[in-house]
């Protein structure tokens, strides 16, 4: 078991959005959030990558084991390819970036800054950073944002390899990857309940009574 | 029956609404004796004359200047620790209070200061000290107006209480070796006899006893204010989800 | 921590880094100086320390809210944040390059701003060892106060009213230290005040700062 979620209930902005969401990934395993615009799947991700802490619930997950790839990549648009991603290589303790860039066929930019690369581009070079953390899950938020269909074929190959390195990937997107393998998981029933006077058990729950 | 009861919001509001109408009443008691006594029924000094009767305000809102600090400091690390919104809130509601009292502090010092030492201001250690304390609660409150969601901004103004607590000490001592200045020392202490006399005291004593009891009753009335406005925006957060 | 030490300093070297920006004011606000009160020698050389060390701590503002405003628009903030080295870490590492960008030429540039304010010989080598134990502690605070606006749009105006009152104990050690020195006077007292100032922010203002960024991120 790579990543189990135990009846995680998150909050964004101090407000419940989702409640009760449990499920489990083992190694090999892909599973993609599905749901509508404002569910949740961002806020999800970044709970699980221990941006922000549950509102309820655990989560088991070994220490340093997640790969967090939000919207932005992250790329410091003077620096170059090779530079971003070494620098990126080094803060999770690797070193050869070399099969990154060619699974994201981002050898001929190697020399080229990434203010001057396209937004597929950069999409692409936030995803080989991926390949360089080493780490087991990756927690991808929209992965396929800006990518032609060669690219999402790319992005899909990487994943597959991931997976069957012994890897698992937890990702919020609407696009079918070609990944059949996968599992969905549909966020929409655990959407929170507006809660009921008294129930919530936050600081906003706590005097219902107060103001009867 | 813990302390910790109160830190509930509900019990919080039954207590405090029960309590404020007694502080208030106990509170304008308090400062009336004090400013009358003090004011009216007291001899002018022989050297300073009728201005010293401003001591009756400038020294309890010095106090209370600190004091809100301090309680401001207490009450963040209770939000830090244990996660007690009302504490946090207490901390927000003393902010502009204790600001308002080192503004009082800063403007009856000038007042008194004018004819004592013929100037309006000094960079004199006390008087600085004070305007440094300005500036952080002038910080502070700004720090809480900025940031939208009301649990971040708590946590970032009690790191940033805590933080501005060791630098204000910091300044502090600062201050006395850059200046050594030209302000009395402090006019009332239990070990030392040099200071004012008992005339002078016992209306002193009231007054501050008076301000502290103000102080309560606006700390009181403010967090329920807060409280109430915290409310507000959970039940239109409410009403946009249903 | 290298990396991100190595990296930072690269980016700030690189066009549109804003290398030199701070150095540049530093010299501006120099100049401005005598046009305010006036040529004369005397005055100008009993207020150079401070107007120095004021000087030096106004520049160094200036480039604050670049430390984490910037990783924060292009997702690298998140990216740190979850990565292996400790939040505490990347602070320090963030605070250290602002340092060697900032701090570090600001207290090499100062003698020569020296000169022009006629500076006393005896004081060039008290102002440049003052900046160089005062500096550091103007680098961990401002970190300081840019974590706790990092999640602000229009943080800039808030992050010098938080920090400038956190800056006055170590302006007054410095300057005092700088003043004495300039003057010929013991400046053993400020100076270790000042060093005590720094080792105290550097030891302790990292974990500070790194809270503040774990709930801006929230």
């Amino acid at each position: 078991m790579i990543l189990g979620v135990h009846d995680l209930a998150v909050t964004r902005g101090g407000i419940a959005i989702l409640d009760g969401v449990g499920f489990g990934l083992r190694a090999g395993e892909a599973l993609i959030l599905r749901g509508p615009n404002g569910i949740g799947k961002t806020t999800l991700l970044r709970t699980v990558a221990g941006l922000q802490p549950p509102r309820a619930g655990r989560m088991e997950l070994p220490p340093e084991g997640a790969a967090y790839a939000g919207h932005a990549d992250g790329l410091k648009a003077t620096l170059s390819v090779t530079e971003n991603l070494t620098f990126w290589a080094r803060i999770y303790g690797q070193s050869d970036i070399a099969p990154a860039l060619a699974a994201m066929e981002l050898e001929a930019l190697a020399g080229r800054p990434a203010q001057n690369l396209s937004a597929g581009q950069k999409r692409r070079l936030g995803l080989a950073r991926l390949l360089v953390t080493g780490r087991r899950l990756w927690l991808l938020d929209e992965p396929t944002v800006s990518l032609d269909a060669a690219s999402v074929g790319l992005f899909a190959k990487a994943v597959r390899r991931h997976l069957a390195s012994g890897g698992a990937a937890l990702m919020a997107t609407h696009i079918d990857l070609g990944l059949d393998e996968a599992r969905v998981l549909d966020l929409t029933p655990f959407r929170a309940k507006p809660a009921a006077p008294g129930q919530g058990g936050g600081f906003d729950d706590q005097f219902d009574g107060a103001f009867a | 029956m813990s302390i910790w009861e109160y830190a509930n919001p509900k019990k919080f509001m039954q207590t405090s609404s029960w309590a404020l109408p007694w502080v208030t009443g106990l509170a304008v008691v308090t400062l009336l004796t004090g400013l009358v006594w003090g004011f009216f029924f007291t001899p002018d000094d022989f050297r300073q004359g009728a201005t010293v009767k401003i001591i009756y305000i400038h020294v309890p809102s010095a106090m209370m200047a600190i004091n809100a600090w301090a309680m401001m400091l207490v009450t963040s690390l209770i939000w830090l620790i244990r996660r007690h919104h009302v504490s946090v809130l207490a901390a927000k509601a003393a902010a502009p209070i204790g600001m308002t009292m080192t503004l009082i502090a800063l403007f009856t010092g000038a007042i008194w200061g004018q004819p004592m030492w013929g100037t309006w201001w000094a960079w004199d250690p006390r008087l600085t000290s004070f305007l440094i304390l300005f500036l952080f609660y002038l910080g502070y409150i700004a720090l809480w107006e900025a940031v939208d969601d009301p649990d971040t901004a708590a946590d970032l103004t009690s790191v940033l209480c805590l933080v501005g607590s060791v630098f204000a000490l910091l300044s502090r001592y600062a201050v006395l070796f850059w200046n050594q200045g030209l302000h009395q020392g402090a006019s009332l202490s239990l070990d030392k006899e040099e200071h004012v006399a008992d005339v002078f005291a016992w209306p002193l004593w009231i007054s501050m006893a008076g301000f502290v009891l103000l102080f309560i009753t606006l700390v009181l009335l403010r967090t329920r204010t807060e409280i109430r406005s915290r409310r507000l925006r959970a039940l239109e957060a409410r009403e946009r989800m249903a | 921590m290298l990396a991100l030490l190595l990296r930072d300093l690269r980016l700030a070297t690189r066009a549109g880094g804003g290398f030199g920006l701070s150095l540049a004011f530093f010299l501006i606000v120099t100049v401005l100086v005598p046009f305010g009160v006036g040529p004369e020698g005397g005055i100008l050389a009993r207020i150079a320390p401070g107007i120095l060390w004021v000087g030096a701590l106004l520049s160094c503002l200036l480039s604050l809210d670049r430390i984490f405003a910037l990783d924060r628009e292009d997702g690298s903030l998140d990216l740190l944040a979850t990565a292996p080295i400790p939040l505490e870490g990347v602070v320090a590492a963030k605070a250290l390059a602002h340092w060697l960008t900032t701090g570090l030429p600001l207290t090499l540039g100062a003698p020569v701003l020296g000169v022009l304010l006629h500076l006393p010989g005896s004081g060039f080598a008290w102002l440049t060892l003052s900046l160089l134990l005062g500096t550091p502690a103007l680098s961990v605070i401002g970190t300081f106060g840019a974590a706790l606006t990092v999640g602000l749009k229009r943080g800039g105006l808030l992050l010098s009213l938080l920090v400038l009152p956190l800056y006055i104990p170590t302006l007054i050690f410095g300057a005092e230290a700088a003043r004495r020195g300039s003057e010929g006077l013991a400046t053993a007292t400020p100076l270790l005040m000042l060093a005590g100032i720094t080792a105290g922010a550097v030891a302790m203002l990292p974990f500070a700062s790194a809270a503040a960024i774990r709930v801006n991120l929230r």
